[in-house]
């Protein structure tokens, strides 16, 4: 940067090529003197072999015409094929594997029926039409000054013919309507798009008091069977839904929004390794429920390392650990899957007294509320 | 220079021919369905001036065209589709011909799109065609994008053509997302699951979004009817509106061209549309169509059937979106959880949020800007339709692949676990490094190819200045050796010497004469600063007179035997030749 503040340049801030500064002021940083080399204009054009020799552009017609016969005899196998090969013929493309042959045949067929004309039109350009350059002028995109000042006179001819200059009460009025009339077509679209009800993302059907009050028995998924405590093996992974979830399968509705929330994954430890009490507590001996909703955005944590007792992700890699009460060890979660508080009842099943203790599934503005 | 009606001698081959019908004659006046149509369209004024309209050829200008065939290959195939696909989450049972998924209950969209795959004799062809378009459309949009932005093409009077063009790109992403999230299966079912969740982080909003978009409570019946109307009516007029609008200012215009000998700022050089581009062009959508469509037939993709129908419980191991969301996609993996955190209650998913709903818009909101920045740093109000070599322009050239590699980063981490598999690396490693590689490569992916940008400036110099190496090793009588360089035509030289090299703006007074800073003062300074900052490594391009030094300093220490520099003296470069006087600034 020129330090050299103290030149009298007046009270104006200007920016000039350093090389140059005080010399004529370009708007942009270049010099070019008269020692620059000139453009030595259009090359000498170079005839082609078809150009010149009649054997040559004979020999380019050929080839253009051929491509464009094996174009019409790839239509040919395509239209052939369409009919005679079965919907369920497969065969063993070498290097792919199992291929569905009438996926196969059909589409080389239209795809050479196409290409070779494409190939053909592409070599007839290169080799027997003009290969010269032309050269066209270009002209500045601005109008000139004059095309300006007229457009700007039409403008002005036509506002003062409408008088909103010298009729303010016009000019506000429809500046007010038009500014309006946007708002019933926005509101409707808004006001109507879908009900909103934030409590319920804060509910499951976990909650008993979808089931009367009574603790809800453990389905394993998709089965919908009960699970009994005593097939819950050490190191063993279930599936889990609620037992709430057969009225919506019964009856048909909404069960893919009653499941986004509320499948569960159960997996039974060694209650020793298991390092938090509450977790522990709200286990059966060493059997625990988490949900299974990511609290990331919501993917469903569906792998289980036997080994290390994680629980992952597999949409964005997020790590739970189940010895620490799920709690995140890795990845862009934040919270902990929260856990389902289970015991067994008289018939010896696992149930779930009292519902998540908090919401599930992934972070929203009001979920703390 | 001559012109294109020049006899040339294979035309004697058609000499003999008669034409097949008089009425045909191209001297005769317009006559017959042309002539009715001119009657009432004035059509032909119009066709002479378009017939003769010129297109520069370059490899790199069909990038724009892949972009254009693989839209329209989209837009018919799509059309097809919509016979038969049904974009409705009614619950349906399958009884369809693909054996394994028999009796499962499954939403209509999902039995109808394995209805195209099994039981529409070529449906699968023409879904597969759909899908490998798509793909290749977003790609070549985003190819011809770096094309544009590192030739400088973007300069004015093209600005309004670049922010179409930005637009368009990430229309065309959300078009894509649109598209591959309606065939319900686990893995696009999975996809919009994530897509809830990250409207669910936006602020004070989320919760309200989420019940809106999808018509209630997530997934609903109303989502995939509302994407099939956003993917087949919404997007696609905008899209097609604003790509006309794209096509139609390069025809306003005039496209840009490469710098070479005979071309100039005011000038396009290359072929006319009729018959050579309209040829090329043509056949290239032919050859583009044909090329997915043979794709298509030998390579599967989006087997919707392995996936099964979407359920919120299961899962598959390696959830990839398509390439195009991967970067955003990847964001979201390298993003720390930490980041969360609660005021009042309030949840602020910052872990989330910036990845998900920030990163698209701002990302394509920094692109939009890019030729408005740059034309303030340079301050340069000129037309420019000569196109920078990317060498030329180091610092654009050095924040383009800084971009970049940001970019790849991200892309990157979309496939941590897929690496992790594949390569035998903890996961956990991937991302960490991906992390830190998310803040350091950039700075150093700018620093080398400026640095490049920078060598292989001084490389052209070198070449014009001492011609260029032959391979050709002369002994001298007394033993030394010496490579002979042979002297670059004009032609050759005039593409290494034609550039520009912008030098730093230098505040030349900041303050006013109480020496109190002027009131723009501030600014001004900002933009010197930038200013040094894209312009202060400056390699400036050869001129005659060094070459001229050059030349001296070759003949007193090189004593190369006799004819050394004539005898490779390339023909044609004394040949008189218009020139034309090097007027790139102003007319």
């Amino acid at each position: 940067m020129n330090e050299n503040d103290t030149t009298d340049h007046g009270t104006s801030t200007s920016l000039v090529p350093a090389s140059d500064a005080g010399t004529e002021r370009l708007p942009a940083s270049l010099i070019r003197g008269v020692d620059q080399f000139e453009n030595p204009g259009l090359p000498p054009h170079v005839h082609r072999a078809a150009d010149d020799d009649p054997a040559a552009a004979k020999r380019a017609e050929r080839q253009v015409a051929t491509m464009f016969g094996l174009s019409m005899l790839a239509t040919l196998v395509f239209l052939v094929s369409y009919f005679a090969i079965p919907d369920e013929a497969t065969f063993f493309f070498p290097g792919i594997g199992i291929a569905k042959t009438q996926n196969v045949v059909l589409g080389l067929s239209l795809g050479f029926a196409i290409f070779l004309i494409g190939i053909g039109a592409v070599h007839w350009a290169k080799t027997l039409m003009s290969d010269e350059e032309i050269v066209e002028e270009r002209h500045e995109q601005a109008s000139t000054p004059e095309q300006r000042a007229k457009a700007v006179a039409v403008v002005n001819e036509g506002v003062a013919s409408t008088q909103l200059n010298r009729r303010p009460l016009l000019k506000y009025s429809l500046g007010g309507a038009l500014g309006l009339f946007a708002l019933p077509l926005g509101l409707q679209v808004a006001g109507s798009l879908g009900p909103t009800n934030i409590e319920e993302l804060k509910h499951t059907i976990w909650d008993p008091k979808d089931n009367g009050g009574k603790p809800i028995r453990l389905m394993r998924d998709p089965e919908m069977t009960p699970i009994r405590f005593d097939e819950v093996t050490f190191g063993s992974v279930f599936h889990v839904m609620p037992e709430t979830l057969q009225k919506y399968i019964d009856e048909g509705k909404h069960v893919l929004e009653a499941k986004a929330k509320a499948a569960v994954i159960l997996i039974r430890l060694d209650p020793d390794l298991i390092k938090v009490q509450k977790a522990k507590d709200w286990g059966v001996d060493g059997a625990v429920a988490y949900s299974k909703i990511c609290t990331h955005v919501g993917c469903a944590v569906g792998l289980y390392e036997q080994q290390t007792h994680h629980l992952l992700c597999p949409c964005h890699q997020s790590t739970f650990d189940l010895t620490e009460d799920c709690a995140v060890i890795f990845g862009p979660a934040k919270r902990p899957l929260p856990q389902l508080k289970i015991t067994v009842d008289d018939a010896g099943y696992l149930v779930a007294p009292s519902g998540f203790a908090e919401p599930v599934g992934p972070s929203f503005w009001e979920r703390a509320r | 220079m001559s012109t294109i009606n020049e006899t040339r001698p294979a035309d004697a081959l058609r000499s003999g021919d008669r034409q097949a019908d008089e009425r045909a004659s191209a001297t005769k006046p317009l006559g017959g369905i042309a002539g009715w149509m001119d009657d009432r369209l004035g059509g032909a004024k119009g066709v002479s001036f378009l017939a003769k309209k010129v297109f520069p050829d370059h490899w790199s200008f069909m990038l724009g065209e892949i972009a254009m065939y693989s839209m329209i290959v989209c837009l018919l195939t799509g059309a097809f589709l919509t016979f038969w696909f049904v974009p409705s989450a009614s619950q349906v049972v399958y009884d369809g011909s693909y054996v394994p998924l028999q009796g499962v209950t499954m939403s209509d969209a999902y039995r109808s799109t394995l209805g195209i795959s099994f039981d529409i004799r070529g449906g699968l062809l023409i879904r597969q065609i759909h899908h490998w378009a798509a793909l290749i459309f977003v790609v070549s949009v985003f190819v011809h994008m770096a094309r544009v932005f590192f030739t400088g093409a973007f300069r004015k009077p093209r600005e309004i053509n670049w922010v179409f063009g930005t637009i368009l790109s990430l229309l065309a992403c959300i078009e894509g997302f649109a598209g591959y999230s309606l065939p319900d299966d686990l893995l696009s079912g999975t996809g919009i699951r994530a897509m809830n969740g990250f409207i669910q982080s936006a602020p004070v909003i989320g919760s309200y979004l989420s019940y809106f978009i999808f018509g209630g409570a997530f997934p609903g019946e109303a989502i995939i009817p509302r994407l099939y109307s956003a993917h087949v009516l919404l997007i696609p007029a905008i899209l097609v509106g604003l790509f006309t609008a794209h096509i139609l200012l390069v025809f306003l215009h005039k496209h840009t061209q490469f710098p070479g000998p005979g071309r100039t700022n005011k000038n396009v050089v290359g072929y006319p549309l009729l018959p050579v581009y309209i040829a090329k062009a043509g056949g290239f959508f032919f050859i583009v169509f044909g090329v997915i469509a043979l794709i298509s037939a030998v390579v599967t993709i989006n087997p919707i059937w392995a996936y099964g129908p979407y359920d919120p419980s299961p899962i598959t191991a390696g959830s990839q979106p398509d390439w195009y969301m991967g970067f955003a996609d990847g964001a979201l993996r390298l993003l720390p959880g930490f980041l969360e955190f609660e005021t009042f209650g309030f949840t602020w998913s910052m872990n989330i949020f910036p990845g998900s709903l920030v990163l698209l818009p701002l990302m394509w909101t920094i692109i939009g800007v890019y030729p408005f920045v740059e034309a303030w740093v340079t301050g340069d109000k000129r037309e420019h339709h000569l196109l920078d070599r990317p060498r030329n322009a180091p610092t654009r050239t050095a924040i383009g692949i800084a971009g970049i590699s940001m970019y790849v980063v991200l892309f990157l981490a979309a496939g941590n676990d897929l690496m992790a598999i594949k390569l035998h690396l903890s996961i956990n490693d991937i991302t960490q490094t991906l992390r830190v590689l998310f803040f350091v490569a950039p700075p150093i992916a700018f620093w080398i190819t400026k640095r490049i940008c920078l060598s292989l400036q001084r490389a052209d110099r070198q070449k014009v200045l001492h011609g260029r190496e032959t391979g050709t090793i002369w002994r001298h009588a007394d033993g030394r050796f010496e490579e002979i360089h042979a002297p670059l035509t004009p032609d050759e030289r005039w593409v290494l010497v034609q550039h520009e090299a912008h030098e730093p703006l230098e505040l030349t007074a900041g303050k006013d004469a109480n020496g109190v800073d002027s009131p723009i003062a501030g600014k001004e300074r900002l933009r010197a600063k930038f200013s040094n900052f894209y312009f202060r490594d400056r390699v400036a391009p050869a001129t005659p007179s060094e070459l001229e030094a050059a030349h001296h300093e070759h003949d007193d220490h090189a004593a190369v035997p006799d004819g050394g520099h004539e005898a490779i003296e390339p023909a044609g470069a004394s040949q008189e030749r218009e020139t034309i006087k090097a007027d790139k600034q102003h007319g």
